[in-house]
């Protein structure tokens, strides 16, 4: 059904494997199976004050099996690749199976909704990086943090990372789907200290496919040190209702929540705070959010989902009205609606930008918290509510007066989706969500 | 069974299960260890590991699904200075072995091999739990029903209750580590856990509810002294108090802490930020303040790798260490820190049995076991009395910190308001936000009701995860900012 090129030592490594574990479930009598492979490595190198802190080798492997009879499932996995290995996993998942109880939903995606061809999505350059080179780079990263501010007198180091890795999904009806995939990065976290002693850390990073992406290590190192520095001095403000700004790399984060709201699990338990809202108006009507899976060199691209369905662009929020949900098969069957090609979740989500930047969001705001971190896990997905630690920055007339901290936001995300007032465009392209900065109309600050 | 016994058995069955079927003996140890030590190389060791686990789920009143996990390797690690090489391999071979030494060392530029034998020995350990295995403890249709049953009471309880879900899981993990300076120890670890979520809703309007146990033991243990069924019942009762809670305040007030699981506190605000490795990089916001006043008088904190069959504990930690209870805060004073060998050995001080890793395929790091507040003299009541106007908090979410500005979150998923001393109406969740160096310097009254959670912690620190325990009595804290909507 698919065709590859350069079929490499790993991918014959994994369809022979695949087709092994295939070949262990019907021979248990399954009535149908679908394996997920991988096989990567990598290297870490981290630099802390100039010196080597840690070179770390990394190899994944790993295989899952999922059988079925009839109604049944099971599954299994396994880092270790022997044949007895394999021959013990495939056992484990059919001797679930006959523990589980029958679920007519269950089953391999519909053969008319899998990928036909597997578009080359440019995802895989592989970055010949030896030990000393990642040294280098990640010395020059931080030694161009200490560069740029006084203030900044500690670190956790930098850190260099390339992974490579060639994945396969199979299934007993004849679906092989192998993916090569590449991942670098560059990432520096350090610490500025004010006279008083307090001390505040913050990062900057690059995420690439490809290592001639990477920016200069120097510009990472210098953007975590200027993130650190202008931290410093923070204090408490007074609770307060004000509108919010999130900075594109946090608004991300209200992607995520929505994402979560609208998949298939949180709707068949009805434990979302979005049942039933396809087709209902949830943001202003200029927002525009559309998943890309397609885009070459980006963190997010796959050519077809976890089950094999084929991936393409399209729209889930349109004219602010949520226009589908996000489902597997599974979901899909059980809603009595179509798989949307979202198992393992979405494929670049894409906020369509605003014109303004950050600064021209900070203006049109005037008055208000800029929020460039967030902690904690306090979001309800049943309800919505919504509570966060955060820190960031208190802005008068349009510009930063100064840092703050050791605050709270809170409103419930219905509130805070409805209350979008603009999106930036200074979209943030490092992840597989990808948006610019949110302005946010009012939620409550709780301070000193 | 005796201590001694239970030691050399774990080390037996370690060697039986993980070295032997690859004709891995002494000699062979040496050699790999020989390859790693030369002049630069100050230390190293090597972590073999087999695990499995498995899960099963219900939901909709069926168990429709169910995983089972292997995993199994090695890891190498040689450390020179403050320097760290780190190679592993999920084949437990020697010629596998001997490539990650190779890989590990080459931390150490200019290291000679050493030829001379290591004589290996065994460390010492503790016997907190027994070397059960949890999967095979219990017959996979009893697990199935064990689970039908949890889901059955808690629609029993109340027709408001629309979903279940309920998940079981256990796992035992074999590890055996051999250090460079001779010591080898093993541990057999079993794991168990059960969690119920509930979905309930009147009017319209949804809440849910969670609840969960475990431990290192089998899964006898869910089905003595009515244990996963009080899980539903406790998943139900949550449920139903958020379905009347009305908006939390907002803003910096008295709370008073419930005992147990909100103990979360102490772990966020006080023992991440006494972890060896931050402290001795000075990235915490409390560096180099042993012997300073951090907290009231009352306050005494723990990390305590020794209770019997806990989520937290461990006979050995994954670096050999026998674990111990290591007091952290004293009547408020700062005495300790929670560390592995090497942060330890960089800053001149013991290793306290805190050396963790998620797998073979992590390197070892400073973190929790069971983290806990001894108990005051207050009655509970009296606590809650002294309260004209706050919050009571009694369940949390999770929780996280800022290590270097020690901002620290939790956030409750039950709590009230207390007003003139009485426990009020219940308010929806919200995230309390407080300084770690600062926080427990506000404690005004501590209770005497020390309990332990109930073995549902999970800590994640750089990318691992790893089981762990908090515990607290009542405590009432003087302001603390609480992140609800009203003002």
């Amino acid at each position: 059904m698919v065709a590859t090129t350069a079929m490499a030592k790993d991918d014959s490594v994994l369809l022979d494997l695949a087709e092994q574990a295939l070949d262990l479930a019907r021979g248990n009598g399954a009535t149908a199976a679908e394996v997920n492979a991988g096989l990567g490595h990598g290297l870490s190198v981290t630099v802390r004050k100039g010196e080597v802190e840690t070179v770390e080798h990394n190899r994944d492997k790993s295989l899952a099996v999922t059988v079925f009879f009839g109604e049944r499932s099971g599954s299994a996995s396994t880092s270790d690749f022997r044949p007895e290995a394999l021959a013990e996993a495939v056992q484990a998942a059919c001797t679930i199976a006959r523990y589980t109880a029958a679920d007519p939903y269950s089953g391999l995606a519909d053969p008319a909704h899998l990928a036909r061809t597997i578009p080359d999505l440019d995802l895989y350059h592989p970055w010949a990086l030896d030990v000393d080179a990642a040294i280098d780079l990640a010395q020059r990263c931080e030694a161009a943090a200490f560069a740029t501010d006084a203030r900044i007198r500690n670190s956790e180091g930098a850190t260099v990372t390339t992974h490579e890795g060639v994945d396969l999904y199979a299934t007993s009806h004849g679906f092989r789907g192998l993916t090569k995939t590449t991942r670098h990065g560059v990432s520096c976290a350090v610490l500025g200290e004010d006279q008083s002693g307090a001390m505040q850390r913050d990062y900057d990073y690059a995420a690439v496919r490809d290592a001639r992406d990477l920016p200069d290590v120097g510009v990472i190192g210098a953007g975590a040190a200027r993130r650190a520095a202008r931290r410093l001095g923070a204090r408490q403000i007074k609770t307060c209702q004000v509108p919010v700004l999130y900075e594109a790399q946090v608004a991300r984060t209200l992607l995520s929540h929505l994402v979560s709201a609208i998949s298939g699990p949180s709707l068949y338990r009805r434990s979302s705070f979005l049942l039933d809202s396809v087709d209902t108006p949830l943001f202003p009507s200029w927002v525009h959010i559309y998943e890309d899976p397609h885009r070459r060199k980006a963190m997010g691209s796959a050519p077809f989902d976890d089950e094999g369905v084929e991936t393409k662009r399209r729209d889930l929020v349109e004219g602010g009205i949520l226009r589908r949900y996000c489902l597997d098969s599974y979901a899909a069957r059980k809603l009595g609606l179509v798989t949307t090609g979202n198992a393992g979740g979405v494929h670049n989500l894409m906020v369509a930008p605003g014109p303004e930047d950050l600064a021209g969001l900070l203006r049109e705001m005037g008055r208000g918290l800029l929020v460039t971190e967030l902690i904690g896990f306090g979001i309800n997905g049943v309800t919505g509510d919504y509570s966060r630690g955060a820190a960031g920055f208190w802005v008068e007339g349009g510009e930063i007066a100064y840092p703050v901290e050791e605050i709270t936001i809170a409103s419930n995300l219905r509130d805070m989706y409805k209350g979008l007032v603009a999106v930036g465009r200074d979209v943030d392209y490092r992840h597989n969500s990808c948006t610019g900065s949110w302005l946010i109309d009012r939620m409550t600050v709780a301070g000193a | 069974m005796t201590n001694a016994i239970l030691q050399t058995q774990n080390l037996e069955r370690a060697q039986d299960f993980l070295l032997k079927p690859a004709g891995i003996g002494a000699s062979e140890l040496s050699e790999v260890m020989g390859r790693m030590l030369g002049h630069q190389v100050d230390y190293a060791d090597l972590y073999f590991q087999y695990s499995r686990q498995e899960s099963w789920s219900l939901e909709e009143g069926q168990v429709k699904s169910g995983n089972r996990h292997i995993e199994q390797g090695v890891g190498v690690r040689a450390i020179s200075g403050e320097k760290t090489g780190f190679a592993y391999s999920d084949e437990i071979q020697m010629p596998a072995l001997l490539d990650a030494a190779t890989a590990a060392r080459a931390i150490a530029r200019s290291g000679r091999e050493q030829t001379a034998a290591m004589v290996a020995r065994g460390g010492n350990t503790l016997s907190l739990y027994e070397p059960a295995d949890p999967l095979g403890s219990l017959e996979d249709t009893a697990k199935v029903a064990l689970l039908e049953r949890v889901e059955r009471e808690a629609r029993r309880l109340d027709p408001r209750v629309k979903q279940v879900m309920a998940s079981l899981g256990g796992s035992q993990e074999t590890i055996l580590v051999m250090r460079s300076d001779g010591v080898m120890a093993a541990d057999v670890r079993p794991l168990v856990r059960l969690n119920v979520t509930v979905i309930v809703e009147q009017d319209g309007r949804r809440e849910h509810g969670s609840a969960g146990g475990g431990g290192r033991t089998d899964y006898g243990y869910f089905l003595t002294e009515d244990r996963a069924l009080s899980y539903a019942r406790e998943a139900v009762r949550q449920a139903l108090v958020n379905l009347e809670a009305s908006p939390a305040p907002a803003g910096t007030m008295q709370v008073v802490l419930g005992p147990g699981w909100p103990g979360i506190l102490l772990h966020e605000a006080i023992g991440h930020g006494l972890e060896g490795d931050f402290n001795r990089k000075g990235t915490s916001a409390f560096a180099g303040r042993l012997g300073e006043k951090i907290a009231a008088d009352q306050c005494t904190v723990v990390d305590d790798g020794t209770l019997p069959g806990r989520r937290g504990s461990l006979n050995v930690d994954d670096e050999g260490t026998p674990t111990q209870n290591t007091v952290l805060i004293e009547r408020g004073i700062l005495r300790g820190y929670i560390q592995d060998r090497m942060n330890a050995r960089l800053m001149g001080m013991a290793p306290t049995g805190n050396g963790r890793r998620e797998s073979y395929a992590h390197l070892p790091m400073p973190r929790m076991t069971n983290t806990y507040m001894l108990a005051g003299d207050r009655v509970p009541e009296e606590i809650i009395g002294s309260v004209k106007k706050g919050l009571y908090a009694v369940n949390f979410g999770g929780g996280q910190v800022d290590i270097t500005s020690g901002k620290f979150v939790f956030s409750a998923s039950e709590a009230y308001l207390i007003e003139n001393g009485r426990v009020g109406r219940p308010v929806r969740g919200a995230t309390l936000i407080g300084s770690g160096p600062d926080v427990l310097k506000r404690v005004a009254m501590v209770g005497n009701d020390l309990a332990l959670d109930t073995g549902v912690g999970t800590c994640g620190k750089d990318g691992q995860s790893v089981p762990v325990g908090v515990g607290q009595p009542t405590l009432r804290i003087d302001g603390l900012t609480v992140g609800g909507t009203e003002e």
